[in-house]
């Protein structure tokens, strides 16, 4: 790790630790292979802006797991053009890739950034993005060019501006937050003296779907991000109301009812109407998922003795079974590609997050915790977010869904649990 | 306190002796008062061989095996005693919680949870209870009332929880 890279991350675990006391800290545990070197140098003129744009950069780099911060330090004047650029320089600290740009107040009072991708060894540019902000949207912005640095380096697209939905428990107090995705910028959607569980992102990243205990049962309600009070609910049946997943087109909200006895899965709109039964069992169905092309929902049932994953169609109809090792296999969730089923075993009592290829039937164990729990993919299938405990103590933990990457993201005395990554933003 | 005191119950609801009244039980839902006109320990007919006197209303948890759901033969006087009150009295009404220990899915808790509160009801509605008088619901096990990681805990979470009307 480099001194800068180390620096940032013990001043971002200070800075988080202090003022910002609901935040998430990151810690970093594994690394990841085939790492870019890349060189984010400080913006010319960045120090008007709130926050260090280019150090949050270098944070959502390295903290992918795909990008090495190189040292920049002992640069007197940042470049801000290519031919500014001392290449041979750059090469020497074995930099594959480096970030120039600069800040600059607008004569309006907005501000704007640019910024450009260089290619070290080719001695060229690869990209390039001015933007037009506020004060208040420089994080915004400095995850938003993370996200276009890793796209064009990766191939893949960027999560770094996308959000997060999690539950903090806090004494008797339980909220819903909603943060960036490296666990800043928390803001609470609901607070209440009761649990809330399993929340779930609409398509659009504008509602979200969440089960309250406020009337000693649970009931499901869909609320939007822009609201600050809980709305009506949207299923109250007689019994228990939970585990809503939506469709990916957002027209359809599977959940589990219990109103005609045993734990089923039905499908409704997000309003609650067109209620319709999609299960028929005397087992428990429970936890529905949606595969991403919106034709299939993988679910958690009883019916064989043990919990068990399986997978039926979305209109309905006979499920085929997934999963055949060990008596605990629960959680589906299905990554945006369509390629992976993450799920949650017990394996000697333990409770890990399992990965398995459906056109290989592969099985890979992906975490080696206590009680890890709630797996949710980003939306580029890139990592899964998922609830652990350390130390008694709920923190969320993320992991490559190679496994080959790992972190923690904590907040100090509380639980945090149930994570739910919401989806890629102007979709 | 109120958790020792939970504690204390509990240990007197499994193992106690089941003629000692225990009048100052309140049932898992914290701060819940005690239904109006409720009798503590009327003499209840019960089982056959069990002296009546044994069976009161102040019980209301059941408490179950690691991943369980069926009802213990000791239970059955409990929730015959509540089923025939419930018959006895059509303007009761009961919501019955059921509880999990920690482990595992949250969401296959409710389910497992959602079974455990359903097997009461059943044997309630059998006892004499109509559907309408109970509703099954289920916590998982986001309402703990002991929160350690050891089975002596655990065992304490894995219960039904009967509550009349006003105890909710």
């Amino acid at each position: 790790m480099s001194p800068r890279t180390f620096a940032a991350l013990l001043a971002a675990i200070l800075l988080l630790a202090g003022p910002a006391r609901a935040q998430l800290t990151i810690e970093i545990i594994g690394g990841g292979a085939n790492q870019i070197p890349i060189a984010v140098l400080p913006f010319a003129g960045e120090s008007m802006l709130p926050q260090s744009i280019t150090e949050i950069i270098e944070q959502d780099l390295s903290r992918s797991g795909r990008f090495r911060a190189i040292f920049v330090g002992g640069v007197n004047t940042p470049p801000t053009e290519i031919a500014q650029v001392d290449f041979p320089e750059w090469k020497s600290r074995l930099a594959d890739a480096m970030v120039i740009g600069q800040a600059q107040r607008l004569p309006d009072g907005k501000l704007e950034v640019r910024f450009r991708l260089l290619d070290v060894i080719k001695q060229s540019q690869i990209g390039g993005i001015a933007f037009t902000l506020t004060a208040a949207q420089t994080r915004l912005t400095a995850h938003k060019i993370a996200d276009f640095i890793y796209e064009k380096m990766t191939g893949e697209r960027g999560v770094f501006s996308t959000r997060i939905a999690y539950i903090v428990k806090q004494g008797p107090r339980y909220e819903l937050r909603v943060a960036d995705a490296d666990g800043q910028n928390a803001q609470s959607i609901l607070i209440s003296s009761e649990p809330i569980m399993s929340p779930a992102w609409a398509p659009d990243g504008t509602r979200m779907a969440y089960v309250s205990f406020q009337n000693k049962k649970p009931i499901l309600f869909v609320q939007s991000l822009s609201a600050s009070k809980q709305p009506a609910p949207v299923a109250n049946y007689r019994g228990s109301n939970s585990a809503p997943a939506w469709s990916p087109d957002g027209k359809q909200l599977a959940a589990v009812l219990t109103k005609d006895g045993t734990s089923q899965i039905y499908l409704m709109s997000p309003d609650g109407g067109n209620l319709r039964r999609l299960t028929v069992s005397q087992a428990i169905d429970t936890e529905p998922f949606f595969t991403p092309d919106g034709q299939s929902i993988y679910f958690t049932s009883d019916r064989g003795g043990s919990p068990q994953i399986y997978r039926m169609p979305a209109s309905g109809g006979e499920p085929v079974r997934m999963t055949f090792e060990g008596d605990y296999n629960v959680s589906p969730r299905v990554s945006p590609d369509g390629k992976i089923l993450a799920y949650i075993s017990r394996v000697n009592g333990r409770f890990q997050l399992m990965a398995m290829d459906l056109e290989s039937k592969q099985i890979q164990t992906l975490t080696d915790g206590l009680r890890d729990e709630s797996p949710s993919f980003a939306p580029n299938g890139r990592i899964i977010l998922y609830a652990t405990d350390i130390d008694d103590r709920g923190v969320l933990a993320a992991v490559s869904s190679d496994g080959r990457f790992r972190q923690r993201l904590g907040i100090q005395a509380a639980d945090v649990r149930e994570p739910s990554w919401g989806p890629f933003l102007g979709n | 306190m109120k958790k020792a005191l939970f504690s204390a119950l509990t240990v007197a609801l499994l193992y106690g002796c089941a003629s000692t009244p225990v009048e100052t039980e309140k049932p898992a839902a914290s701060g819940a008062e005690p239904a109006q006109g409720l009798p503590v320990s009327p003499p209840l007919a019960a089982r056959p061989g069990q002296p009546a006197a044994q069976i009161d209303l102040s019980k209301r948890s059941v408490f179950y095996d690691y991943d369980k759901y069926d009802i213990k033969d000791e239970y059955r006087p409990v929730l015959q005693a509540h089923g025939k009150y419930l018959a006895e009295n059509r303007g009761k009404k009961m919501l019955i919680q059921g509880n999990c220990d920690e482990r595992g899915s949250r969401e296959y808790n409710i389910a497992l949870g959602q079974r455990r509160a359903e097997g009461v009801r059943r044997m309630l509605v059998l006892m004499g209870a109509t559907e309408k008088q109970v509703e099954p619901v289920s916590l998982g096990e986001e309402k703990p009332r002991c929160s350690d990681h050891s089975e002596g805990c655990w065992s304490q979470n894995r219960r039904s929880d009967m509550l009349y009307s006003g105890e909710y």
